[in-house]
């Protein structure tokens, strides 16, 4: 009996061994927060990342010596948890055998999930995930190997919002509140606090609350009675619209500046009117598209009815480059595609111009925005 | 002084929902001896149901109110019918994995019918009052007093009620009481519903407090609820109000005085050496000892 089941088996071996050998394909893996916290970034990710691989298949797909190889998404739901992305990577790395995996985007995600990539030699772009850590190896201090992301550094983009609340807004005095439990806000908030002080100005008070809580008023309390001129909320966007509607009931009249963590619509139809007025700063701006921005805006529009928010750009972009280093490794191979990522020197995506210098952050440029009358509007640039 | 007013406010407000939320949990432990771990995702169905009853009948607040402790209560005895009565002789751990499973299967329908946080429209135009440096919105006073008035409603409904006195006898000995002709099983479900619908009644006021509603809302709340009805003593009604307010001062009264960083780990710190001197909490009484 026990035979007779045995040869029953052997048969299916070889029909699935059968199906590896057909038309060959590159498997790309996208690791992203389809459920849990934040279910819009994870939406605009696979959005970008369908709308890439059509796009992509529909010319036939990437050059690869003689032949043009059609590119196959494999996606994993990471539900915004960090030991959840972490299995999702394990899965597609060794079980689905990406060439590539693109994500997370939470930087609580991207961080564990880059271990992974980097115990199994696997390249990993995280399109959204602006924590150092993402990128760098905390015991030795060196950069991941494998690890590339496709936006700019937390280290970057509190030294542009501390110099904007300084230098445009002209105010000296801020305050904090933000998630501490959640790693890229707290990042942001203690380097936002370094350099505003370094460049002059003064925190008057720095409140934390922890994932999932909904009542800020006696932080905000505290905050009123420190009275700053700017509140700094480096929160997701599903925070915010809380904090700043809570914040205006107890008579609070400061400006609130924000991070990339704002950067979805979602923040404008949760927030109500309380939110016009604040600014935050974002990896680019619909106003001052370039025409590989324009293109891509269009087409998204075409096919999803909605504006392409920042983290739609970055996968898009991070689908570009990774393909680009295929195209420029010749082969399927994750040694010579991690090869070829890291020699990327002048990429012009839909949010600017990039280019890596031996470490898998990009040299990039930001945008501040201004939420207006249920819009994102550009108000300045900042370079490198 | 403005400050620690404001802040007691503030405490007043979030004690006021815990205090509603524990109460769910104290009154089924009263009766069952189990823990309803579905409690917190039964408040965060009463925000939904809120949500979707305002969004098509523009009904007032009033109304509103009863519709959804009616939707969340009946789900809640439908919970008891279907998943608990069916364990009610099985050991007490596989009653409490029960209702964990059936939290994240509520849980988790609501995620699938509504994956993205939702905005929670107004029921009615708050008004803001600053007297002095003092700040209190309509809204506050509304949550306060709705989550009281329903707090006297219940103890008033336990201790001069016949279905109060049949709830109390079967918290008492629930071998002894269908012996002397009370319905059990109907009491257990009116327990139910009266719980359930308190959590959903939380849900609403949360929502109307906080306008970001989403599936995962009730599970930390969900948990410092049950961890002050366990404060309060766990099955006296009034403990589980008694838990809610001290929970919800110490929260607030820590961020107001020391780091917010610390918030969790004072309040809940304190808590726990309450239960060292108290083991039943401050209002519970050890079990009966039947030799």
């Amino acid at each position: 009996m026990k035979i007779l089941r045995f040869a029953g088996i052997v048969p299916l071996i070889g029909l699935l061994a059968g199906c590896g050998s057909g038309a060959p394909s590159a498997k790309v893996g996208l690791n992203v927060e389809l459920t849990g916290e934040m279910p819009a970034v994870g939406a605009s990710a696979k959005n970008a990342a369908e709308l890439f691989i059509s796009q992509q298949n529909a010319a036939g797909g990437i050059p690869i010596g003689d032949q043009k190889i059609p590119l196959e998404l494999v996606v994993g739901d990471n539900a915004a948890k960090a030991d959840q992305a972490a299995s999702v990577a394990n899965k597609l790395i060794a079980q689905d055998n990406v060439i590539a995996m693109v994500g997370p985007d939470a930087s609580a995600c991207a961080i564990p999930a880059s271990e992974i990539a980097e115990a199994l030699k696997c390249p990993m772009i995280s399109p959204w995930s602006t924590n150092p850590k993402t990128t760098v190896d905390v015991t030795t201090g060196k950069p991941k190997e494998y690890v590339f992301r496709a936006c700019f550094t937390d280290t970057f983009q509190a030294r542009v919002l501390a110099k904007f609340v300084l230098n445009n807004l002209k105010k000296t005095s801020a305050a904090a509140l933000y998630d501490v439990a959640s790693e890229a806000p707290n990042g942001q908030a203690n380097l936002f606090r370094e350099t505003f002080e370094a460049n002059g100005g003064k925190m008057v008070a720095f409140e934390t609350y922890t994932t999932g809580d909904r009542d800020f008023s006696a932080q905000l309390t505290k905050i009123k009675a420190a009275n700053p001129e700017v509140i700094f909320l480096p929160c997701y966007y599903n925070d915010v619209p809380l904090i700043v509607q809570q914040a205006r009931r107890l008579g609070i009249t400061a400006d609130f500046v924000g991070s990339d963590t704002w950067s979805t619509p979602e923040i404008i139809k949760l927030g109500g009117g309380e939110i016009n007025g604040s600014y935050f700063c974002n990896h680019y701006s619909t106003q001052i598209a370039t025409d590989v921005a324009q293109k891509f805006m269009t087409d998204y529009r075409a096919k999803y009815g909605q504006d392409p928010d920042d983290i739609a750009a970055l996968t898009y972009d991070s689908f570009g480059i990774l393909t680009e280093a295929i195209k420029a490794a010749g082969k399927l191979d994750r040694q010579a595609v991690r090869d070829a990522l890291a020699k990327i020197s002048a990429y012009n995506g839909v949010t600017g111009s990039f280019k890596f210098e031996g470490t898998g952050d990009p040299v990039k440029s930001a945008v501040i925005l201004q939420i207006k009358d249920g819009k994102f509007v550009w108000v300045a640039n900042a370079t490198p | 002084m403005d400050y620690f007013a404001q802040q007691a406010i503030n405490a007043i407000q979030q004690g006021s929902i815990y205090a509603l939320i524990a109460l769910g949990y104290s009154m089924v432990y009263g009766v069952l001896t189990m823990i309803n771990f579905a409690h917190g995702d039964l408040f965060m169905v009463g925000a939904f149901a809120c949500l979707l009853i305002a969004s098509f009948f523009p009904l007032p607040f009033i109304v509103i109110l009863i519709l959804v402790m009616l939707a969340t209560g009946f789900l809640g005895a439908l919970l008891e019918r279907l998943a608990y009565r069916p364990l009610r002789n099985a050991p007490r751990v596989s009653a409490i994995i029960t209702a964990l499973g059936c939290g994240l299967v509520i849980e988790n329908v609501v995620l699938s019918l509504s994956p993205y946080a939702k905005p929670m429209p107004p029921l009615f135009t708050v008004t803001g009052y600053h007297i002095g440096g003092l700040s209190v919105s309509t809204l506050q006073l509304m949550i306060i007093g709705v989550s009281i008035a329903l707090m006297l409603g219940l103890d008033f409904l336990i201790r001069r009620t016949s279905f109060g006195m049949a709830m109390r006898a079967i918290s008492f000995d629930a071998k002894t009481v269908p012996l002397l002709g009370i319905p059990l099983n109907r009491i257990i479900s009116v327990t139910f519903l009266i719980g359930a619908g308190l959590g959903g009644a939380a849900g609403m006021l949360y929502g109307q407090a906080y306008p970001v509603i989403a599936a995962s809302m009730g599970i930390l709340v969900g948990w410092k609820a049950f961890v002050a009805a366990v404060v309060g003593g766990i099955g006296s009604i009034r403990g589980a109000v008694l838990g809610g307010y001290i929970l919800g001062t110490v929260e607030v009264m820590t961020v107001a005085f020391l780091p917010s960083t610390y918030r969790d780990l004072v309040a809940y710190s304190l808590l726990l050496v309450i239960l060292i001197f108290k083991p039943y909490g401050l209002l519970g009484k050890a079990p009966n000892q039947k030799v």
